[in-house]
């Protein structure tokens, strides 16, 4: 391969726009053997990896590409699977961007290898070959561990602390495991049979799944140690949304983005009444936000049948939060975005139902704390917009239930529970916490690398208990 | 899988069961609720804990066949199995030494109503208790609650049985004392209590039935507006005081879905109203 060949990726196949746009199918088709192989080949397999500094979760990145570049696609998962329990979901959806790809020493001269699409495809691989549960390994190790939330930081903590050989039981709230990757992310970016292919291989781990325990309510955190749990890891996510606190608020119509989703992802209602839960839809509909969950609601909203889909942003298209690979991709799909545009109230009809937006013309002033202009309403600018369903997706905080009924849990103003950084233990002995409950609302890899930091705390805490 | 393990029909359309879910039990408390779904395609929906039996591990709660998912479950017996039921989840209904306490149920309320009147009643509390319905045919719970009572009333939208109406509870509010009341059932059973509670300064808790998905504090689709700020009820309720809900912002909320909900169970009779066993 000579230099010139070697500047260019594989690009990855989607589906097309005209088809995607009616149908909750994955717009990402993945590599097949011989794009894998293609991408693979580009890898230099440095001396000094420059990748792995970029992975929270430490993935042996050159290893496993050099076993799909020979062909072995299943070593080339098993080595994932060493560190990562669920690289299905990872290779999906990591932003690799400005983690591995962003160090790799090939995109100084054209495109950095596409470490997620390899990782996306050696797990798929595996999948369709089936899977290869890792013996139990005879440590010794003996312990009961509580992980509350199935979520990307809870099914981590959970398959870490079950290879180690604890006896590991973990909570989920809803009536599937998998948290903001069953409810949250749409299945055109994040299959569910996908999901639950990973939360079963941690199942066959030996994680004992208990749904529909809502810790907090069913149990409490000291109930939880009264009943012989040795330690126990809270990854309960940021699950509740934000509002705007702003006139009309509560008209029909008005969703936040978390119940829009769970509607459509978890509930399937984009098959009602096949499935029992409704969805309405109507024909204009404005997204509040600029985040992936934004695009993730306004994509949806277009593949309910809307006609006109608004992302409405209050800053510039510069500051999106969102992957730049998912605002184009909703710009693909003929979603219209009104940067600079922020909502003041929510007008109804006699019926309770939104008809319209009132909003106001932004223009970005001075930096604020986060380093971003901050937004400025330009007095008078004022104009309607109507619409007939409005999703709000500018947030979520955690949910406040384990904090609210554990004593000796500090937590921030923001809600979110304090922990040592490098340990996650909390400032309750025994309790550990990662994931968007620390954070805020985060990325799925890094809630992924504090439930691995706390396993390896929870297993010195239990270990160094025993011993004394 | 959380097993039926009684399930009577308590008046008309209205049903109770019993269904095993040890935990649950254990745990519950008058006020709190429950979340079911009774297989992999359908919707989540709250009801009411109307007790538990400690004993044989299951929890009661009543319900009135209306909807697609209710009728399902009213086509079940005793020996099928929900896929899911969570809970407890929402806050206990407020159980103090009151003193005085008006209770007033309406339909299928009135067996959750019992299960709160029978703590208040452990906690030495005096209770007037009214069980309303639409027709003598809705009422259930009379005896029980009749029992636990120390002063008892019937009262149907039709007159049907006992008062017509709840109008009677003027004279009833004007003759005595009380100490705190308690309402639970449709909206507008709970508006017009609040209604005519109000000039007495008598604060009234009312149980709101908010249309909800996850049920923990996730989807804020029961949200509602209580002294001026936005609640979530599941979070936050479902028992709040009723003088400070704004119930035509809940009415409006509550009929949000009732185009889909027609349109389901009239779908579900169309098909001929299986159930599938498991």
């Amino acid at each position: 391969m000579d230099k010139e060949e070697r500047k260019h990726g594989v690009p990855m196949a989607k589906q097309d726009v005209l088809e995607r746009i009616h149908n909750f199918y994955e717009v990402a088709l993945g590599y097949n053997e011989e794009q894998a192989l293609a991408e693979a080949e580009r890898c230099l397999q440095c001396p000094k990896p420059q990748c792995v500094k970029g992975c929270p979760v430490d993935i042996d990145i050159p290893a496993f590409i050099k076993e799909i570049k020979e062909g072995n696609f299943v070593a080339a998962s098993a080595k994932l699977k060493e560190k990562n329990s669920l690289p299905a979901i990872c290779g999906r959806v990591c932003p690799q961007e400005n983690q591995c790809q962003k160090f790799c020493i090939l995109g100084k001269i054209g495109d950095p290898i596409s470490i997620g699409r390899l990782e996306r495809f050696a797990s798929d691989y595996e999948r369709t070959k089936g899977v290869t549960v890792p013996p139990k390994e005879k440590s010794g190790v003996t312990g009961r561990v509580a992980v509350v939330g199935s979520g990307p930081a809870g099914l981590t903590a959970a398959a870490d602390l079950a290879k180690l050989g604890y006896d590991v039981v973990m909570f989920e709230s809803l009536h599937s495991a998998g948290g903001v990757l069953m409810y949250g992310i749409p299945e055109f970016r994040m299959p569910k049979k996908i999901v639950q292919a990973e939360v079963d291989y941690i199942q066959k781990l030996g994680v004992e799944l208990k749904t529909n325990y809502t810790i907090g309510r069913i149990f409490t955190i000291d109930e939880l140690f009264a009943s012989g749990f040795g330690a126990i890891f809270v990854g309960s996510g940021a699950g509740l949304p934000r509002f705007m606190r702003i006139p009309g608020e509560n008209l029909g119509g008005v969703y936040s983005a978390n119940e829009f989703l769970i509607r459509v992802n978890l509930m399937k209602a984009y098959m009602f009444p096949k499935y029992d839960t409704p969805i309405r839809i109507g024909e204009k509909v404005a997204v509040i936000g600029g985040g992936n969950v934004a695009m993730d609601s306004a994509r949806s909203a277009l593949r309910l049948g809307a006609e006109e889909v608004y992302i409405v942003y209050r800053r510039s298209k510069e500051e999106l939060p969102a992957r730049a690979e998912e605002a184009e991709n909703a710009e693909e799909e003929g979603i219209n975005f009104r940067f600079l545009t922020n909502p003041v109230k929510f007008l109804g009809d006699e019926s309770g139902w939104v008809k319209a937006i009132e909003c106001i013309k932004m223009e970005l002033g001075e930096p604020d704390a986060s380093g971003r202009r901050r937004p400025v309403p330009i007095e008078g600018s004022e104009f309607i917009m109507d619409v007939d369903t409005a999703v709000i997706a500018i947030g979520q905080t955690p949910n406040p239930l384990i904090q609210r009924t554990t004593e000796g849990l500090e937590t921030t103003r923001w809600g979110t529970i304090v922990v040592k950084e490098e340990t996650g233990e909390t400032t309750k002995r025994g309790v550990y916490a990662g994931g968007d409950v620390v954070s805020g609302a985060a990325t799925v890899i890094s809630a992924m690398g504090a439930g691995k930091r706390a396993a390896r705390s929870i297993h010195e805490y239990l270990m160094n208990k025993k011993g004394a | 899988m959380y097993e039926i393990v009684t399930k009577q029909e308590v008046a008309s359309n209205i049903y109770l069961i019993q269904i095993a879910a040890k935990d649950v039990a254990n745990k519950a408390k008058p006020g709190q609720f429950v979340i079911l779904r009774l297989d992999e395609k359908g919707e989540r929906i709250p009801l009411t804990i109307a007790g538990v039996d400690l004993k044989k591990g299951t929890v009661a709660t009543a319900f009135h066949a209306v909807g697609k998912t209710t009728k399902k479950l009213a086509k079940m017996k005793a020996g099928d199995s929900l896929t899911d039921l969570s809970g407890p989840l929402g806050n206990p209904a407020e159980v103090g030494k009151f003193g005085r306490v008006l209770l007033v149920g309406g339909g299928v309320w009135c067996a959750p109503l019992y299960y709160v009147a029978q703590a208040l009643r452990e906690k030495g509390n005096e209770l007037v208790i009214v069980a309303a319905g639409r027709t003598k045919d809705g009422l259930i719970f009379e005896k029980e609650l009749k029992e636990v009572s120390d002063e008892f009333y019937v009262a149907t939208d039709d007159g049907s049985k006992g008062y017509e109406g709840l109008g009677f509870l003027e004279d009833v509010l004007k003759a005595q004392k009380f100490d705190h009341a308690i309402a639970m059932g449709q909206v507008v059973l709970l508006q017009t209590v609040t209604e005519l509670t109000k000039p007495y300064g008598l604060k009234t808790m009312v149980t709101l039935a908010s249309l909800m998905v996850d049920g923990t504090g996730m989807c804020g689709a029961c949200r509602v507006t209580v002294g001026g700020e936005t609640k979530f009820t599941c979070m936050d309720g479902p028992e709040f005081d009723g003088h400070q809900v704004d119930f035509e912002e809940l009415i409006k909320r509550q009929r949000v879905y009732l185009p889909e909900e027609r349109m389901a169970s009239m779908i579900y009779e169309k098909l001929g109203g299986g159930v599938k066993r498991g």
